[in-house]
């Protein structure tokens, strides 16, 4: 197999390309297909104070070096989860690959910080593992951005990930959610801008590019995620997408360019009136009469944790 | 040839030569849904694989919260 750049022997073929390519020439791709998304989406200004949570997996550690590679200053933020020896192995990959580069590591821990994991939190709320863990995840990423005074959270999500959301979002008909399924969500309503520069590559390419890049990441599965709905969509696509590659692409970015506006009223009619949580002060859906407690907080309740005064900063 | 594979860890003794598309086949495992890395490259589809080799097979989707 030969490179489609330059003839060299190749190490990578990616199939929606239509091309196979050599290290050199497939680490261009990755920064290539970053650095577009970043542009084509407005994800980055010059100056923007970039906060990158990274899980100590392959995407989020790629997204950290994509950037940096291409020219971005950018610190990582870590959130300790509390699921055993994964959190554990997790945190030292994303400690690891900041000590090595001599980069900055906001690190936040769920049990420590606030009172709960997300195995009990999971348990005590009558949650499924993954709605605790992503509840969680975004609301301390809102919260150590504020913290921080950062402009922007980038997330590791990819190509894989959004097209499998995006088709349980329409099995499912959630209209507000896939009025915000988006690369880019504006900063607003106390919330920082939230941008996604991944979504040009396939988790294979993702996980390729740290492997050939020498990143040691996290590569044993989060063991609360086994059998849940978003591995089931990613394999329904993965089968559609082994007959005709590029399929998720044109799913997901047809999607964007064809019908997310549609469904744009839909999102902003849930994300109106927002107010002030009653335990913690983050912006959450209620009555201006307020009393209203967002669901995080709800969540460290039943969990027996503890809610934390969050700061909302200049921005609100 | 030495086969690490993951999620869980095990690891299989297999004879070569086989060709990487071939070891795949006959473990079953999609193409598309793994990465074969020996050493610290990877190794494309059509390569052979000697009986002295030590690959890992490594899946790369992962799902959780999103």
């Amino acid at each position: 197999m030969k490179c489609t750049v330059c003839k060299a022997p190749a190490v990578m073929d990616v199939r929606r390309h239509n091309g196979n390519f050599c290290r050199d020439h497939f680490l261009r791709l990755c920064r290539d297909q970053t650095a577009k998304a970043v542009k084509d989406f407005d994800m980055l200004s010059p100056g923007d104070r970039v906060l990158v949570a990274v899980s100590g997996g392959k995407d989020s550690l790629a997204a950290w070096d994509l950037l940096l590679e291409l020219g971005y200053e950018a610190d990582g933020l870590y959130l300790g989860l509390g699921i055993g020896g994964y959190s554990d192995a997790s945190g030292d990959a994303a400690r690891a690959f900041a000590e090595a580069r001599g980069l900055h590591l906001v690190e936040v821990d769920l049990p420590r910080d606030h009172g709960f994991d997300v195995p009990s939190g999971a348990k005590a709320a009558r949650r499924v593992p993954c709605s605790a863990c992503g509840l969680s995840k975004r609301h301390l990423f809102d919260d150590a951005a504020r913290r921080g005074g950062y402009d922007v959270v980038v997330t590791g999500h990819n190509l894989d990930d959004e097209a499998a959301v995006l088709f349980g979002n329409v099995l499912h008909w959630q209209a507000d959610y896939l009025g915000r399924q988006l690369p880019v969500l504006p900063a607003r309503h106390g919330f920082p801008k939230k941008v996604k520069p991944l979504v040009r590559l396939a988790e294979r390419e993702t996980a390729a590019y740290c492997v050939l890049r020498g990143i040691d990441y996290q590569v044993e599965e989060c063991p609360m995620a086994e059998g849940n709905k978003h591995l089931g969509y990613k394999a329904a696509l993965n089968q559609i997408e082994a007959t005709s590659p590029g399929t998720k692409h044109d799913f997901y970015f047809g999607f964007l360019a064809r019908a997310s506006a549609r469904f744009t009223p839909d999102a902003e009619a849930e994300q109106g009136g927002l107010v002030a949580c009653s335990r913690c002060g983050s912006p959450t859906p209620g009555h201006e009469e307020g009393g209203e407690v967002c669901a995080f907080c709800r969540l460290v309740e039943r969990a027996g944790g503890r809610s934390v005064p969050v700061e909302l900063g200049p921005r609100r | 040839m030495q086969v690490l594979l993951r999620n869980p860890r095990r690891e299989l003794s297999i004879d070569g030569p086989l060709r990487v598309h071939a070891l795949l086949d006959r473990l079953d495992i999609h193409r598309d849904t793994v990465l074969v890395i020996r050493g610290d490259t990877l190794v494309p589809g059509d390569e052979l694989l000697e009986d002295h080799d030590v690959v890992e097979i490594r899946p790369v989707i992962s799902g959780g919260a999103t």
